[in-house]
């Protein structure tokens, strides 16, 4: 009986266990708030070119620093250009190159910390070494040095950024590979005769999956923070581009007198990451996880 | 315990080696060289020569890897590209205004951290603890310009209360320094504070949930003993080390704030000597922040080996 019950636990679609951990998300106020605004940003960040009111790299003489109107909802920024369209299509950059960045990062972290957990040794031994060099490397730095050598093009912020927010998933996934390596499942999948392939796809992914995907939505939240601010110190997406970085960095110089062009991205970036972080922590809630006690790194 | 000790200074090295090869390899492999960056168009002919020369760029690079790390422990960092003297010059200011900001961030912001912490824990899920809990939420997620940005906004330009933007010079007096830190000081200890106040109230609930508390309870002993007796010395302990590393990662934010004040320090300098393509200087803050870092993980870990006699019969943590 009870092996049927676990037999049909495994047979349930993940759609379904996706659905469920929404849902358990969705529960609590902050896990709810957080996922409406992420699913906001993602919704305008595809629907964006088409709903713009105004070309966002059309400069006017004529329209310059106009304040918040029916016109232009959130006024004209300094070269005159519609800061509503600027907003709305500002989150597109930022989202893609930090998407998949994250993804990038997850899997070679991931996969390198569960090698090392599983291999130990002198191996582990070097390879933490190494990822602790790097994680005293200040990310800002590394990221600057890196992006004013190769370029501020989108096929290098992906690889870079991914390489950088990678390395703290290593710990985490070396950590959590820790835990499960001393089970008796992983033992008598030893004794079966399995390879460590074998042992790391069937026996220890599926169990450090959770820890791992919970990091890697944190990182999404941080690795924005650190896009945005490269963008912001002028090492980021290249103008015209709309970016809410790179328009506060802009207007800034102007804001005692044209406020809304700097308020306008500055809500656009914060709801973001705010959004993302309430629902990395709903997500972690949902799983079992607790990070409130963990350092950034 | 002191082959504890030696044993982590030790690590604390070989990290710090480890990172001097990383930024040697990685300025190597990376496209254009000191002169070529810096050079830009006009890296051709007698004025390359001449930079090559000056840099010694001729010889090949593990012997200038083995000439730098040696002048790099004696304390000599090289000559800068832009301003063409010592690197040790120019640092000098910039280490002293950035260990101003720091440590008045520090002073403000752990102290507060740690009382805003235990007021969220006793109080959890009550309003002091829900009101306190969304504001550091804000203030730890929103990125360092954009609440710095706000600050200057809405205190110096809206209120008038305060000068926006630092206008020293790098050499500065203490004095002339206090006066003008106000707005990123209050910028760096909000993150800082918000973080630290999470890991202690996370670290208080735990302990409060422990055996040994609710032994206390039921002895009798009376609440505020028994918070500050044995809740207290408990939950802070484990704190040390997230609080260094805490410490440690903002230093990237530093950098940011530094840039949005336009104060001179060690953050500043970094945009500036790559805005310039000044690869030595690049280097030297490599070394030196990622110094900053072990440093701090390494007083954190002594810290705690010191205060709790649990861990000095264990081997050591990885």
């Amino acid at each position: 009986m009870e092996s049927n019950l676990i037999i049909k636990d495994k047979q349930k679609n993940k759609l379904e266990k996706a659905f469920e951990i929404l849902k358990t998300m969705a529960s609590k106020p902050s896990g709810l708030i957080g996922l409406t605004i992420v699913l906001f940003h993602v919704v305008l960040a595809l629907t964006s070119p088409y709903i713009a009111p105004y070309d966002y790299k059309a400069i006017s003489p004529n329209t310059m620093l106009l304040a918040p109107s029916a016109e232009h909802w959130f006024g004209t920024d300094s070269l005159g250009r519609d800061v509503f369209t600027r907003t709305i299509l500002g989150g597109r950059t930022a989202l893609t190159v930090t998407f998949f960045g994250s993804l990038i990062a997850l899997l070679w972290g991931g996969l390198l910390g569960i090698f090392c957990g599983l291999v130990g040794g002198k191996i582990d031994d070097v390879v933490m070494r190494v990822v602790d060099a790097f994680l005293s490397i200040p990310w800002i730095l590394a990221m600057l040095l890196i992006v004013s050598l190769l370029g501020t093009s989108t096929e290098v912020l992906i690889p870079a950024l991914g390489f950088f927010y990678g390395k703290g998933i290593v710990r985490v996934a070396r950590a959590a590979t820790h835990d499960v390596i001393a089970k008796d499942f992983i033992v008598s999948a030893r004794a079966r005769g399995h390879s460590n392939m074998s042992i790391i796809w069937n026996e220890i992914i599926p169990n450090v999956r959770d820890a791992i995907l919970v990091e890697g939505a944190m990182r999404w939240s941080w690795m924005l923070l650190g896009f945005s601010s490269l963008s912001f110190l002028g090492f980021g997406v290249s103008p015209p581009t709309p970016d809410w970085g790179l328009m506060i960095s802009n207007a800034r110089g102007l804001m005692s007198f044209a406020y809304w062009s700097v308020i306008a991205p500055i809500v656009g970036l914060s709801s973001l990451i705010i959004g993302i972080n309430l629902t990395a922590d709903a997500f972690a809630k949902a799983l079992g996880i607790d990070r409130s006690t963990k350092a950034p790194v | 315990m002191l082959l504890l000790i030696l044993k982590r200074i030790g690590l604390g090295l070989i990290t710090l080696f480890i990172v001097s090869l990383i930024t040697f390899v990685g300025v190597e492999v990376l496209p254009g060289d000191a002169c070529t960056t810096y050079l830009e168009r006009e890296a051709y002919g007698a004025a390359l020569d001449a930079c090559i020369k000056r840099l010694g760029l001729d010889v090949p690079a593990y012997e200038r890897y083995l000439d730098w790390a040696s002048n790099v422990v004696r304390g000599d960092f090289g000559y800068s590209l832009s301003g063409e003297m010592p690197i040790n010059e120019v640092l000098g200011p910039r280490v002293k205004n950035s260990l101003v900001l720091a440590s008045v961030s520090i002073l403000i912001g752990i102290p507060l951290a740690i009382v805003l912490g235990i007021i969220t824990a006793l109080w959890r899920d009550k309003l002091p603890d829900i009101m306190i809990s969304t504001i550091t939420i804000f203030s730890m997620t929103i990125p360092e310009f954009i609440s710095a940005t706000l600050l200057i906004l809405i205190v110096a330009i809206w209120l008038g209360w305060l000068p926006g933007i630092v206008i020293i010079p790098s050499d500065a007096t203490f004095y002339e320094l206090l006066s003008n830190i106000i707005l990123p000081v209050v910028a760096i200890s909000m993150i800082m504070t918000a973080h630290m106040a999470r890991m202690v109230r996370s670290s208080v609930i735990q302990v409060m949930a422990s055996d040994y508390v609710q032994m206390a309870i039921l002895k009798g002993v009376p609440y505020w003993k028994m918070v500050f007796r044995h809740v207290l010395p408990n939950a802070l302990l484990p704190a040390i080390n997230v609080v260094a590393l805490t410490i440690a990662w903002l230093l990237g934010g530093v950098v940011v704030t530094e840039v949005v004040f336009n104060y001179p320090g060690l953050g500043r300098l970094v945009i500036e000597s790559i805005s310039n393509r000044d690869l030595p200087v690049v280097q030297a803050l490599a070394i030196i922040l990622a110094s900053i870092y072990v440093g701090i993980n390494l007083i954190a870990d002594l810290m705690t080996l010191m205060l709790n006699p649990r861990l000095k019969s264990l081997q050591i943590r990885k």
